[in-house]
């Protein structure tokens, strides 16, 4: 079996390969409904209605896919760059560290000017955190998979001792979490009475900005030029080095805001579980949305919806949850796929 | 087929191979034979089809239709063991040796395990010994491969296919890495390869060593076999018609008048890069007017001579003088702001992103200043104006400059390069290897491209391992040998014999090298 590339990929290739990829997906998931001993259609018709069959449904869906949506587009900006950012967890946390800390009284201003001092300084923490392995990997060639990968144990170790220490609740009856923050730092809910809070929104404006920044701006340029062929972009007098810096800025800041919203918007107060890895689901997102801003948005949503789905499905029909990861793995295992076969074609010799 | 070679039984045997790529026939049913104790040259441009003929030989692909025969037995198609064991061996252009390992390691590698107690290493050596008489390959079979030179290392590929029997040797374009001197060995070589009822296949598109060492010519062209025929009844521009399909005149190059020193090199070093030698107190100038050559067999430090001048590296010891000036600080911006263009040895690597359409290539050294983007903004529009312009005025043949340039041959896409260093109007003008590749067609446009530029008065370097090319097109001939730099030879002073003794690293003084 020999693989040859495919000059130009035709329309039906690009689209049809990821759509049969998704419908593979659907076929393998049902096989596995069977075999847990429940009838596959009324398995997915389940997840399908758990994620999006009413407006309380809906907006579980809504929920979970915004800090999905940010740690998608944090990995889709590093990768889009070939900057491997496994650390979105690690700067998730820091996001939400930061917002559990100026969040929970110690600065008492209004909302207007405290809610996006708090995202600031939790996007300068998630961008430091990701600083560190950047420059590494800059000045002294330290493979940032590997430092980004372990920073996140570190990070949430040291989540876990502020947790038992400085930032713990006085009132929490010795759990470890952090006080409630305040109602000014809380993000308020779009619609009155809905539980959906304007970290969603927040999430839907980042994406615009990131195509814009990627498709408009020269360092969306640059970022793009450094990812494609990073000797041309040096030749050409691209700085690669600072390319790099601002993309792990940027991509640090965009995880951190994963946090920042959780807190500030759905759990109001920090724990150590606020995150069920959301950065590494964020890197599924980010491939299955082929690194696209837009199309992170919608990957989130259809992961998020996976999930919210699944959860629903197994309460009701009792087969395990566990078919939500196994969908996820295979969609996107599919996925890679498909986009493979798109531009190389098999040849059985 | 009249001739000496014709009785010999056939050793190899083309039937109608024909390959297609999309729309592009690679290959049309071709065929041939090839005979004992023959040399057979297969002529033809870059695209032609002769390595993709060559692939298929080796089961690297599979052909639509159409058949291998080694010694009268049909190869299975796809699969590269297959005309190993029958006696078919390869050199490859870019060699595929372990530099850390001996020549002798590297040459019964694969044949049986090395390290086993039942390697019989003296065997093996003696062996290698008997072979390295018999057809006069010098080389030392413990010498680390890594140490050797160009020329060595061919040997070595050569006695690695004779370990393994073969009886068939191709040599893909054996010479483009050789010095003359180097090249008139190998010649010898296969006389006696010849001579000892092996059959070889040389593949080239310099006609005087096809003149020199084949038997039979065999010219492709556009995939389709043109000709057919004994050496001995050709002559070269009959050869060079058949392979082009049109008569070529080359470039006239009228005189011009010499101006001032537009960049000096004045005792510079750089460091060695890996196995690439860095410069040794290079001292060079290059005035307005003028095509300045650099002969020199690859990897001599044409690449670290090429980064400092384009401002990729800024030189370790010595001094840069542009316009008789010091700059202050040298990077490509720098570079390319202050006038000089450069054209890359490699498009694909260095030239060009590929996934990139043309239009993001066209801008890639100039997208940060006005007209292409405002305060960070990118001006889309103005760099498609930018990049049609460049297609229109240099020929660039493409759908349009939505085109990813992967999709655009090497020919296109070294047009657009040059259209985007020479839509600046620099004055300086750095091309390294500018053609390597190209189909004469866009060769031919390039050259004259770089002789109008000298022709308003720009500096030219032009980088080659091609002393055809250099000697054709310069001016001024610098000689380049383990990063020391030969004195400017003036047009005409020296012949291609007195350059090759400088190309293999004799003639530059003591007093040139550098001790430190």
């Amino acid at each position: 079996m020999r693989l040859e590339p495919v000059a130009q990929p035709t329309l039906i290739r690009t689209i049809g390969l990821p759509a049969l990829a998704l419908a593979a997906t659907v076929a393998i998931a049902s096989l596995l409904a069977m075999v847990a001993g429940a009838p596959p259609l009324s398995v997915l018709g389940l997840i399908l209605q758990g994620a999006f069959g009413s407006k309380f449904a809906l907006l579980e869906t809504l929920n979970r896919a915004t800090p999905l949506i940010f740690t998608g587009l944090a990995v889709a900006v590093a990768f889009r760059a070939r900057l491997w950012n496994i650390g979105a967890e690690a700067q998730l946390y820091a996001g939400a560290v930061v917002t559990a800390t100026l969040g929970t009284g110690a600065l008492a201003w209004p909302s207007g000017l405290l809610l996006p001092s708090i995202a600031s300084a939790a996007m300068l923490a998630g961008a430091i955190v990701l600083l560190v392995p950047t420059v590494l990997k800059t000045r002294f060639g330290v493979d940032e998979v590997v430092t980004t990968l372990l920073l996140n144990f570190v990070v949430l170790l040291w989540v876990s001792m502020l947790l038992e220490g400085p930032l713990k609740d006085p009132m929490g009856m010795g759990w470890p979490k952090s006080a409630r923050l305040i109602p000014e730092a809380r993000l308020p809910r779009i619609v009155e009475g809905l539980r959906l809070h304007w970290g969603f929104g927040l999430a839907l404006i980042a994406a615009a900005v990131i195509w814009l920044v990627q498709a408009r701006t020269t360092l969306g340029y640059e970022m793009r030029a450094v990812g494609l062929n990073r000797a041309a972009a040096k030749f050409a007098g691209i700085p690669v080095g600072p390319v790099l810096i601002k993309t792990a800025l940027l991509s640090g800041g965009l995880a951190a805001l994963a946090g920042f919203s959780e807190v500030a918007g759905l759990k109001g107060s920090l724990t150590l579980d606020i995150s069920p890895g959301f950065g590494y689901t964020g890197i599924i997102v980010a491939m299955l949305a082929l690194l696209n801003p837009f199309g992170v948005v919608v990957a989130a949503l259809f992961v998020a919806g996976v999930f919210v789905g699944a959860d629903s499905m197994s309460r009701a029909v009792g087969v395990p949850t566990y078919l939500a990861d196994i969908m996820l793995a295979t969609a996107l295992l599919l996925m890679v796929l498909a986009l493979m076969l798109t531009r190389f074609r098999v040849r059985w010799a | 087929m009249a001739g000496t070679a014709h009785k010999a039984p056939v050793v190899l045997r083309l039937d109608r191979i024909t390959k297609t790529f999309g729309a592009l026939t690679a290959n049309d049913a071709i065929s041939f034979d090839l005979r004992e104790g023959e040399v057979i040259a297969l002529l033809g441009e870059n695209g032609a089809g002769k390595t993709t003929l060559m692939n298929i030989l080796f089961g690297q692909y599979t052909a639509d239709s159409g058949s291998v025969a080694v010694f009268g037995k049909t190869l299975p198609p796809g699969n590269p063991r297959a005309a190993l064991t029958a006696g078919v061996g390869m050199v490859h252009q870019h060699f595929t040796l372990a530099d850390n390992m001996t020549v002798l390691e590297n040459i019964v590698l694969g044949t049986q395990p090395l390290w086993k107690a039942g390697f019989n290493r003296a065997g093996a050596r003696q062996r290698i010994l008997e072979l390295v008489g018999a057809y006069g390959l010098s080389v030392d079979p413990d010498a680390l491969v890594g140490s050797l030179t160009v020329g060595e290392r061919q040997r070595v590929e050569i006695l690695k296919a004779l370990y393994r029997d073969a009886r068939i040797l191709i040599l893909d374009e054996p010479t483009a890495v050789l010095t003359p001197q180097e090249t008139d060995d190998l010649f010898a070589t296969l006389r006696k390869a010849v001579a000892l009822g092996l059959s070889v296949i040389f593949i080239s598109h310099k006609l005087h060593e096809v003149m020199a060492v084949s038997d039979r010519v065999v010219v492709l062209r556009h995939g389709r076999l043109v000709a057919e025929t004994e050496t001995a009844a050709t002559d070269k521009y009959t050869l060079a018609e058949l392979m082009v399909g049109a008569r070529i005149d080359p470039p006239a190059v009228q005189a011009a008048p010499v101006g001032r020193v537009l960049i000096e090199l004045e005792n510079v070093s750089t460091p060695d890069r890996g196995a690439a030698p860095g410069l040794k107190s290079v001292h060079l100038k290059i005035r307005g007017g003028q095509i300045v050559g650099l002969a020199g067999v690859s990897g001599n430090g044409q690449a670290a001579l090429f980064d400092v001048l384009g401002g990729l590296i800024t030189p370790a010891r010595g001094v840069l003088r542009r316009d008789g000036a010091v700059p202050g600080r040298w990077s490509p911006r720098a570079a390319v702001a202050g006038g000089i263009a450069r054209i890359p040895e490699d498009r694909h690597k260095t030239g060009t992103i590929p996934d990139f359409n043309l239009t993001e290539n066209a801008v890639l050294e100039l997208y940060g200043q006005p007209p292409f983007s405002r305060r960070g903004w990118l001006n889309r529009g103005a760099a498609r104006a930018f990049a049609r312009r460049i297609i229109d005025a240099y020929d660039v043949r493409c759908p349009g400059p939505e085109t990813r340039i992967r999709l655009l041959s090497g020919g296109n896409m070294q047009k657009l390069i040059l259209g985007r260093v020479l839509e600046t109007v620099p004055d300086v003008i750095l091309a390294n290897q500018p053609v390597r590749g190209l189909d004469i067609g866009a060769l031919t446009y390039v050259h004259e491209q770089l002789l109008a530029a000298r022709g308003r008065g720009a500096g030219v370097l032009l980088i080659s391992e091609d002393l055809d090319e250099i000697m054709a097109l310069s001016d001024v001939i610098h000689v380049i040998s383990e990063g020391r730099l030969s004195p400017g030879f003036e047009r005409g002073s020296k012949t291609t014999a007195e350059l090759g003794v400088w190309l293999a690293g004799h003639g530059f003084g003591e007093g040139d090298s550098d001790a430190a």
